[in-house]
């Protein structure tokens, strides 16, 4: 059936502020099902209150409406697009996780969708139900003869308890109607159960939990599935948990395709997922379906089911090629799978399964260190803020690109100097499986402990911890030689594992990266890129989405044109999320239009800037040196720009510009005068704009007499870091001794920087674009909360609702002295404090911010569009006429996770802790949620 | 250490990789498979016989040889080319690993082979002979042993791989009898007909109609397997036999091809074949979809189906339009091309022999629903 003409107008719903458990995966779902309604000529509406999103950007939907995710906003959508004449016939909820199905649920009870006579398409709320109420999942099981876990369902401790006599220990406590797992948990000891099962039925908002089995350590597998109306079923992709049972797959390590799994063993599960979709109603769309599998007996049970597109399906379409969402959204407007096309291909069926020549890892983000207390235990909860992902030809291979994409100091798995060599340390870590479980893995078969031994720690199959043994036997042999002895053989060999020439580096001893690089530059071993075609090249595949490894040909031609590339943000993490992958989505718009070829790189598999239509060329890459300059020297760029990709791009452009790479925008040099403390201090000085007075210290006798002469409280803090990573403030010598050396501890050699704390005071900031003529104030925001809490934790008003013309003015003279005085040739955002009627400048970020995307959509000013043409050169700031369409305040208020750590305070500091934010607009100063916000703006400060 | 060893196509193609399985050479036409599960399976299908095996998956023989698996009594490829081949396998009832099954069945295979780059290479020129080398890697050499390797057109390769004595599998009781005339068929397609209460006698690859029909059978299977079927009179004969005889028919594969060739249908030569398990089909009389598993170099030709007055197209392949499934307009008689016993592959096609039990049903008047 070709697609249903009375659809005509459809809402999307968005899913909200980034938390743990729903990120920007959905930015991407949502973005994608947009485009692919907008492509039949179908209208769309989007509704959500995330600003930093690309779905919320006029490139994506006809009709955007930041507003909170509740009824009411809905109402008011359906009878603006009335009013309007654009009346919107259906809703699409499947693309914005949870949160959307929620709320299309509540808007369901309260008869709004009836009311207006609106559809709900992709979904069918039944099915939800079935899906979320384990009772009725687990009776619908049992009706079609799928095994699941024994179970029962609590709704009182007192039942609870019965039941947990009934079935035993190890078991289960899964809460209903949650998100990500939270509340649930493992359960080992009867001690233990009363206080997780009282956590679990708190969690759940209908007082209900499953009391479960535990299967601890059976293999775990998840298949993707897409349907039609027609009922015509594929399986996309098939992803297997190499952390086994007990872990929740968004905090597990998961390959693709599975690798220990025989034709047997999925069929049975392919025939079991599509029996289980069927049975749950008639919805077109997509569907994850989890299995566990008892490696013993082969015995195969189903654990869940969700009938919707979700962060699996985001990895899947990248992991093969397949845009699920795209597709989804098509099904749901009425076409069957075989009337599509294969979107890579262009030439052959939607209705297909894709086929992998190559394996893809993902290894989540963990952000421990941002929440101090938190069990950093992995479980049923999920607890990790991001993600990345892995493409290589082995399945080593794309585990160590994984780990280089990780950001946290990862050059591969291990291979760093830096491996634990304490086998009581490293077999608790086995044990109580935290972020580091892979590398400490690495450890122990290094040490020489049995790959059975950590088998019976851990439950990961053996096939997966032999491959591991294979790096540990490689490394040996490549201790043996040195950079002058090794043969071309053994170090092609070792680069087709994934080895960075870093890692190298550190086998073979006394050499650098960059020798490792050009010994094996010079024996030809050079870095082949591959196509991700949806089908192991049986058919040819138009779309450019390449990934880098060792293997003979080179898919990837270089082509004639100018081109730029933009480097991404690497994994979501407190500090740098989806924010940035919006700019740099904008960034690549913004090279097309000049007529430039775009080139994204970035590893992050939940993004719009990975999908393989955003870009003119996309290399799915470790934001790693290696890889990235391998695809200069292939692509000769006219530049890199590395304003867009957050912290994590910034930091790149050092070793671009020592190996006279251009960088588009603002050169190195003046960006890291902004960066180093001591020269930006120098800079303010000469331009007489007041700072808090400061000192550099590298022993903690330094930091005392600092701190003696700038005056308690002072700021401590690390020099290069991210979101304020490890920044506190302290009071006195002893505090001040403690956090000097906890930072020396884990960043030896850093230069501390101390500052006097301006106490009290009210912050401010500014996002400008600079073209080296003129300088354009994006937009000026005061935080409601005091100086302390770091800026990107801090409700920012736009424009300032309580500070002074002349406050406001002396702040835009500042920026202007600054943006021109450090040639910014693009982006650059300035922290203020203000206190006693005095303007500090306290930092300058010489690239996009975190506020950039909301200036942008609380003005509905294309900012990132214009900032990168002006960086580019091929546009001035005098060139565009900026329109500001703003009545009123916005505000951007800063969403927390503080649930999934329930040990963990919501203490407010110098360090960000927040994971997503909100964008709220008000009338006047005297809207009700701006007075509360307001009233409490001190309430979490923790200093 | 690992033992160097090559590649040639006969288009002079070098590929070098590592030995691994029995070291020698062996020789075949080259074909890839873009299935990531049921490498054992692919191994041992008959339809295989006399081809090199690229697998495009990257790892091949993690979870090992289980025996109960296999398609046949042994492997039929000529040889294997894949990325990596793994001795060290993690299957808790598998008995063997890859490479100790290679060494037991003798067979050659190389790893270390850009795979990617190797089907894309057949992919644009089509299907070719190579060899694999593990002992003489002088390529002239290679090349001479090459020029001796016959083109799979025009070869007959089903008696080779036929059993040579006739068996039965299934109940001695059971009330529907099937006659499976053997090409190199595979053990599920048995097993399939076994499971929905089928007695099955599988026959050698010359067995006569006339002799078959001496066990007096209420259907006729003709089933996959190697080479090109133009040149399989026997077989043809065989099944204008069956026809002439009104008996319900059923083909497979290679037996889709001879019932269209009993039909006066061509078959030809296909540019590199479809192998894999992921191959969509439409079956336009249900309007239903199904991905399967498929196996041939040889296809039917489109268009003199379209000008046929005794058959009409049941299934075509979504991906390029070519014919998937077949019937006889006036007889009880339907074949497909793809596997619908898969084994390995999706399950979505196993309608088709309950479809066969129908159509005997049928044909002896048994009343059907009711």
């Amino acid at each position: 059936m070709p697609r249903d003409n009375s659809i005509q107008h459809v809402l999307i719903i968005g899913s909200g502020p980034i938390i743990i458990g729903q990120a920007c995966e959905f930015d991407y779902s949502g973005s994608q099902a947009s485009r692919s309604l907008r492509e039949e000529k179908i209208k769309v509406s989007l509704i959500n209150s995330n600003p930093a999103t690309i779905m919320t950007d006029p490139v994506t939907a006809d009709h955007i409406y930041l507003l909170p995710l509740e009824v009411g906003s809905i109402v008011q959508i359906i009878e603006e697009s009335i009013e309007l004449g654009r009346r919107i016939d259906a809703v699409l909820p499947t693309m914005g996780g949870q949160t959307a199905l929620n709320l299309a649920k509540e808007a369901d009870e309260l008869g709004v969708w009836a009311k207006y006579e609106i559809r709900m398409i992709g979904v069918d709320i039944k099915a939800i139900d079935l899906a979320e109420n384990r009772e009725a999942f687990r009776n619908l099981m049992g009706e079609i003869g799928v095994k699941v876990a024994p179970s029962k369902v609590a709704n009182s401790m007192l039942e609870g308890k019965e039941i947990a006599q009934e079935i035993g220990f190890p078991l289960v406590i899964r809460p209903s109607y949650t998100l990500g797992g939270t509340g649930g948990g493992f359960v080992h000891r009867k001690e233990e159960f009363d206080a997780a099962l009282d956590r679990g039925l708190k969690a759940s908002p209908t007082h209900e939990v499953l009391v479960e089995k535990a299967v601890l350590g059976w293999k775990e597998f998840e298949l993707e599935l897409l349907r039609d109306s027609a009922d015509n079923v594929v399986i996309i992709c098939t992803v297997e948990n190499f952390d086994p049972m007990g872990i929740h797959t968004g905090d597990s390590i998961t390959v693709a395709p599975a690798l220990t799994l025989s034709d047997t063993g999925y069929q049975l599960m392919r025939n079991l997922a599509m029996l289980m979709m069927r049975s749950l109603g008639n919805f077109a769309g997509g569907c994850n379906v989890q299995f566990a599998m008892n490696p013993e007996t082969e015995d195969v049970i189903a654990v869940e089911i969700n009938p919707r597109v979700s962060r699996s399906s985001a990895l899947a379409s990248k992991a093969t090629g397949y845009p699920i969402a795209k597709i989804a959204a098509k099904l749901a407007i009425g076409y069957h799978l075989d009337e599509l096309r294969n979107q890579i291909t262009g030439t052959t069926s939607a209705y297909f399964e894709p086929a992998l020549d190559y394996v893809i890892v993902k290894i989540p983000r963990w952000n421990f260190d941002k929440f101090a207390g938190a069990d950093e235990t992995l479980g049923l909860q999920m607890k990790s803020v991001g993600e990345v992902m892995g493409i290589g030809r082995s399945f080593l291979e794309a585990l160590q690109k994984a780990c280089q994409s990780l950001e946290n100091d990862a050059i591969g798995l291990g291979a760093d100097g830096k491996h634990w060599k304490r086998s009581e340390e490293i077999l608790d870590k086995l044990q109580h499986p935290s972020w580091d479980r892979i590398f400490r893995i690495k450890d122990a078969l290094t040490l020489g402990v049995s790959i059975n031994t950590i088998h019976k720690w851990t439950y990961i199959d053996k096939w997966f911890l032999e491959q591991i043994q294979e790096l540990v036997t490689i490394e040996k042999e490549v201790k043996k030689f040195t950079l002058q002895t090794i043969t071309a053989e053994l170090l092609l060999q070792v680069k087709q594992m994934g080895y960075s020439d870093l890692q190298i580096s550190h086998l073979l001893g006394n050499v650098t990266e960059e020798d490792v690089y050009q010994q094996r530059k010079s024996m030809g071993i050079n870095r082949t890129y591959k196509l991700v075609d949806t089908c192991a090249a049986e058919f040819g595949a138009a779309t450019p989405y390449y990934y880098s490894t060792f293997d003979t040909e080179n898919e990837s031609l270089v082509s004639p044109r100018k081109k730029i590339i933009v480097l991404g943000s690497g994994p979501n993490r407190i500090g740098q999320g989806i924010e940035f992958d919006y700019c740099c989505v904008h960034g690549l718009l913004a090279i097309r239009e000049s007529g430039y070829e775009a080139i994204m790189i970035n590893c992050n598999p939940e993004t719009v800037s990975t999908d393989f239509d955003i870009a003119d060329k996309l290399y799915f890459e470790p934001v790693f040196w290696e890889h990235l300059i391998e695809i200069i020297e292939l692509e000769k760029p006219e530049g890199v720009i590395v304003q867009l990709g957050g912290q994590t791009a910034l930091k790149l452009a050092k070793k671009l510009s020592e190996k006279g790479i251009r960088i588009i925008g603002t050169a190195f040099k003046d960006m890291d005068l902004a960066e180093d403390r001591g020269a930006f201090s120098d800079l303010l000085k000469a331009l007489e704009i007041p700072y808090p007075d400061y000192g550099v210290a590298l022993t903690v006798e330094d930091a005392v007499a600092v701190a003696k002469r700038v005056g308690y409280p002072v700021l401590v803090r690390p020099s290069y870091v991210l979101g304020g990573q490890r920044m506190r403030i302290v009071l006195n010598d002893d505090e001040l001794e403690q956090a000097v050396l906890k930072l020396l501890k884990h960043m030896p050699n850093n230069k501390i920087l101390i500052d006097h704390f301006l106490d009290r005071a009210e912050e401010a900031e500014i996002d400008a674009i600079c073209d080296g003529e003129q300088v354009h104030i994006m937009g000026v925001m005061e935080h409601i909360e005091p100086a302390g809490i770091h800026s990107g934790d801090s409700s920012a008003v736009l424009p300032p609702f309580n500070l002074t013309y002349e406050i406001i003015d002396t702040m835009v003279a500042y920026a202007e002295k600054l943006a021109l005085e450090l040639n910014i040739s693009g982006l650059i955002n300035i922290q203020y404090a203000i206190k006693n009627g005095k303007v500090y400048v306290i930092e300058a970020n010489p690239r996009a911010s975190r506020t950039t995307p909301f200036i942008a959509k609380a003005y509905q000013i294309p900012y990132l569009n214009a900032a990168t043409k002006v960086m580019m050169g091929v546009k001035k700031i005098k060139d565009f006429k900026f329109d500001r369409k703003l009545t009123g305040y916005a505000i951007k208020e800063p969403v927390f996770s503080f649930d999934k750590f329930p040990n963990v305070n919501k203490e407010l500091g110098p360090e960000m802790k927040s994971t997503g934010e909100a964008i709220r607009f008000i009338k006047d100063l005297f809207d009700p949620f701006f007075r509360q916000m307001y009233k409490e703006k001190s309430m979490y400060l923790s200093k | 250490m690992k033992i160097p060893a090559v590649l040639l196509l006969e288009d002079g193609t070098l590929y070098h990789g590592f030995g691994c399985g029995a070291s020698g050479i062996t020789t075949g036409e080259i074909c890839f498979n873009t299935g990531m599960t049921g490498y054992q399976e692919i191994f041992t299908d008959p339809s295989y016989y006399g081809q090199l095996l690229v697998a495009t998956h990257v790892h091949i023989g993690n979870y090992g040889i289980y025996e109960a698996e296999s398609q046949s009594a042994s492997i039929k490829i000529a040889g294997l080319v894949c990325k990596s081949f793994n001795p060290f396998y993690s299957r808790k009832i598998a008995g063997s690993s890859i490479q100790e099954y290679f060494i037991r069945e003798n067979k050659v295979a190389i790893e270390g082979i850009d795979t990617r780059s190797l089907v894309r290479h057949i992919r644009s020129r089509g299907a070719m002979n190579a060899i694999i080398s593990s002992e003489i890697t002088d390529t002239d050499t290679l090349k001479k042993i090459l020029l001796e390797v016959p083109s799979m057109a025009g070869l007959e390769l089903s008696s080779l791989v036929s059993t040579k004595e006739s068996y039965e599998s299934g109940d001695p009781n059971a009330v529907w009898k099937v006659a499976a005339l053997d090409l190199g068929i595979k053990r599920n397609i048995v097993d399939c007909m076994v499971a929905r209460g089928m007695l099955v006698k599988v026959f050698p690859a010359k067995t006569t109609y006339r002799e078959m029909k001496e066990w007096s059978a209420d259907g006729y299977f003709i089933s996959n397997g190697p080479g090109d079927p133009a040149v399989m009179d026997y077989a043809i004969e065989t099944v204008k036999q069956i026809l002439e005889d009104n008996q319900p028919l059923f083909g497979i594969c290679l037996g889709h091809q001879l019932l269209a060739l009993a039909n006066d249908i061509p078959t030809f030569k296909m540019h590199h074949g479809h192998r894999g398990l992921n191959h969509p089909v439409k079956n336009i009389i249900s309007g239903r979809c199904e991905i399967t598993s498929q196996n041939h170099g040889f296809g039917v030709d489109p268009e003199a189906i379209k000008q046929s007055a005794k058959v009409e197209v049941t299934h075509i392949n979504l991906n390029d339009r070519s014919i998937e499934g077949l019937r006889l307009k006036d007889k009880r008689a339907f074949s497909v091309q793809y596997h619908p016993e898969s084994a390995p592959g999706p399950h979505d096609s196993r309608y088709l022999f309950d479809d066969f039990l129908l159509m005997m049903q049928e044909a002896k008047g048994v009343g059907v629903g009711g």
